[in-house]
């Protein structure tokens, strides 16, 4: 278990250098960021290599937003799997629900309690 | 080199007769915050949003400005000033409560100094007898509207800057001995060096600032001020424009006579990194530290030169570069 | 003034990004959060009878959960300053740009300015996720549909 989390923090780390390296040398704006990310975990599942990835580096490769591409793709495989090209569009959302349902119900409710405030970081 | 001066001299020497500045609960932090007349305690100043506490904060400043100079309302021909807000509706919805002829004005954070200019122009005619000028900005509606939401956790560049919750208003009127009156003023033109890098405001307002001391100083030749102070170039942008300034060898001893408001607003304090910015930095600093040292008697003759990145999002979203503005003002004391 | 001489002078005199400073932070941010993920994992794997595979979609939601209150307090913003990509990239990144939207525009009404400006920064995750996803499934199925490959 501390190996792992030891994995997690080392795996999870160097993703987010990789966007640290976009941001301040490639001197991309985060939006651009996060989307080549996300297109990258999609590509990398492609080629079948993000599970093996979540295998070895458990919540160090499914934390970092990489991971959503890779659901996203995987849902649409196995779909496309069972169904062929009608699965491509279906199943797209069927593994990777739980990051956008979250992030959609708690904007919400935080929108009904709290205030932003202006102070200095 | 210097074809066309645009600056004015104002031989009825109109008097900035009371100003008034409000701050924020941020810029308690401020060296300069034993001059400002108000610190708010919230940022929204209890209006429900930032834009209403924006506006609020307009409407109490202006009123504080009148009431200083021992003014009412109806005493006031007309208000001129802007802030950063889309079709500036902070200002525009002040002018609503405040009920007196109004002009709203945008030279982004140069406004502080182009309604000064303007209102001078309108002294001169003899038709008005006092206006009221400045300009604001609020951290929170500025912020969200230019980058990002407020609790959004984006790092920012050491060239960042921090936008002040901040109002400077003052009454111009016509010349009284024992206050500090515009000189002479210059109108800036717009420069474009191609900077894009909307978190590097400084580098991109510096060749604006230097393009309009180089016309100003041409015109005035021999005259000397206690100091040159630019409006929000902050620590990276004053640092490039005195090198403008050594490198061209305009004036060597501006090097050492010249500030900068945004740079020294928040002190040494590495959390606001490059300093301050905002249409409401440069109008507190000046109004409020700036004018008691005149009134003081401190300085004689100084130089203000308030400087805007006349950007929007949706240009730098679109490529465009930063076209920045200018403009100057000399203020005496007799 | 000859804008690629003054970009020069700017690239002289301007501070420059810290950039060994921000990654050994981004790595040290990231880092934490993925633990903390990998440790919310295990809490769902012994108590909630979660499998490895199966756990990360309640770890999702549950990171995105510590993010709200993180965003709401004004606590991820300046984790942010520190950390840069290091709380970017995290899914809590991504709870942090939706919500911190939904908090800023809720002075606009729960319609027009909360449900229309929630994705405003997020959105591009989603939709280019989306669209690559489906290009690298479409490209695949053809491949397996011509037996070149196979799944």
């Amino acid at each position: 278990m501390i190996f792992s989390v030891i994995t997690a923090f080392i795996v999870g780390g160097l993703i987010c250098v990789v966007g640290q390296l976009l941001f301040d040398v490639a001197k991309l704006t985060p939006a651009h960021t996060l989307s080549l990310l996300v297109v990258i975990g999609s590509v990398l599942d492609g080629f079948g290599l993000y599970e093996p990835f979540i295998d070895f580096a458990g919540a160090g490769a499914t934390i970092p937003i990489t991971s959503f591409g890779n659901s996203l793709t995987h849902g649409a495989m196995q779909e496309a799997e069972k169904h062929g090209f009608i699965g491509v569009l279906t199943g797209m959302f069927e593994v990777t629900s739980s990051g956008i349902s979250a992030a959609i119900i708690f904007g919400v409710v935080a929108a009904l309690i709290f205030r932003s405030k202006g102070k200095v970081s | 080199m210097v074809k066309n001066s645009r600056t004015y001299q104002f031989p009825s020497k109109p008097s900035i007769v009371s100003t008034a500045v409000a701050v924020g609960p941020l810029e308690k932090e401020s060296p300069f915050h034993p001059h400002f007349d108000h610190v708010y305690e919230d940022e929204r100043l209890g209006q429900e949003t930032n834009e209403k506490g924006h506006s609020q904060l307009i409407e109490d400043t202006c009123n504080l400005a009148i009431m200083k100079g021992g003014f009412q309302l109806p005493d006031i021909d007309l208000f001129l000033g802007g802030d950063l807000v889309n079709q500036m509706t902070p200002t525009n919805f002040a002018a609503r409560q405040l009920a007196t002829p109004y002009m709203g004005m945008f030279s982004a954070c140069a406004t502080s100094i182009s309604s000064l200019i303007t209102a001078s122009f309108f002294l001169e005619t003899k038709q008005m007898d006092r206006i009221l000028f400045g300009a604001a900005s609020q951290h929170n509606a500025v912020e969200r509207q230019f980058r990002y939401p407020i609790e959004y956790g984006t790092q920012k560049p050491p060239t960042g800057q921090w936008t002040v919750t901040g109002a400077g208003y003052g009454v111009l009127s016509h010349n009284q001995v024992g206050k500090p009156f515009v000189q002479s003023a210059t109108i800036g033109q717009v420069v474009d060096c191609e900077c894009t890098d909307p978190l590097d405001m400084g580098s991109a307002m510096a060749p604006a600032a230097f393009d309009t001391i180089q016309r100003h100083l041409a015109q005035n030749k021999g005259t000397s001020y206690d100091f040159v102070m630019t409006g929000d170039l902050g620590k990276t942008g004053s640092a490039i424009l005195q090198e403008l300034i050594k490198t061209s060898g305009v004036s060597s001893y501006l090097v050492d006579q010249y500030r900068d408001a945004g740079a020294e607003f928040y002190g040494n304090n590495d959390k606001f990194l490059s300093g301050a910015s905002g249409a409401g930095c440069s109008a507190t600093v000046y109004l409020g530290p700036i004018y008691a040292e005149l009134l003081a008697k401190q300085y004689k003759k100084i130089l203000l030169v308030a400087t805007g990145a006349l950007l929007s999002p949706l240009s730098f979203q679109q490529g465009e570069s930063i076209p920045c503005i200018a403009h100057a003002v000399e203020l005496s004391m007799e | 003034m000859d804008p690629n001489s003054y970009q020069q002078t700017v690239d002289e005199i301007a501070p420059k990004r810290p950039v060994l400073k921000n990654c050994l932070k981004a790595f040290v941010t990231g880092g934490i959060i993925c633990s903390v993920g990998q440790l919310i994992s295990y809490v769902y794997m012994y108590f909630f009878s979660f499998t490895e595979r199966t756990a990360s979609n309640p770890t999702v939601a549950t990171m995105v959960f510590i993010s709200m209150l993180l965003t709401g307090f004004g606590i991820y913003k300046k984790i942010g300053q520190f950390g840069g990509a290091g709380s970017a990239v995290p899914v809590t990144g991504f709870g942090n740009a939706v919500i911190s939207a939904a908090i800023e525009h809720k002075s606009e009404g729960f319609i027009l300015g909360v449900g229309v400006n929630m994705f405003k920064l997020a959105g591009p995750v989603i939709v280019y996720g989306t669209f690559s996803a489906f290009v690298v499934t479409l490209i695949k199925t053809i491949l397996v549909k011509m037996g070149v490959i196979s799944w």
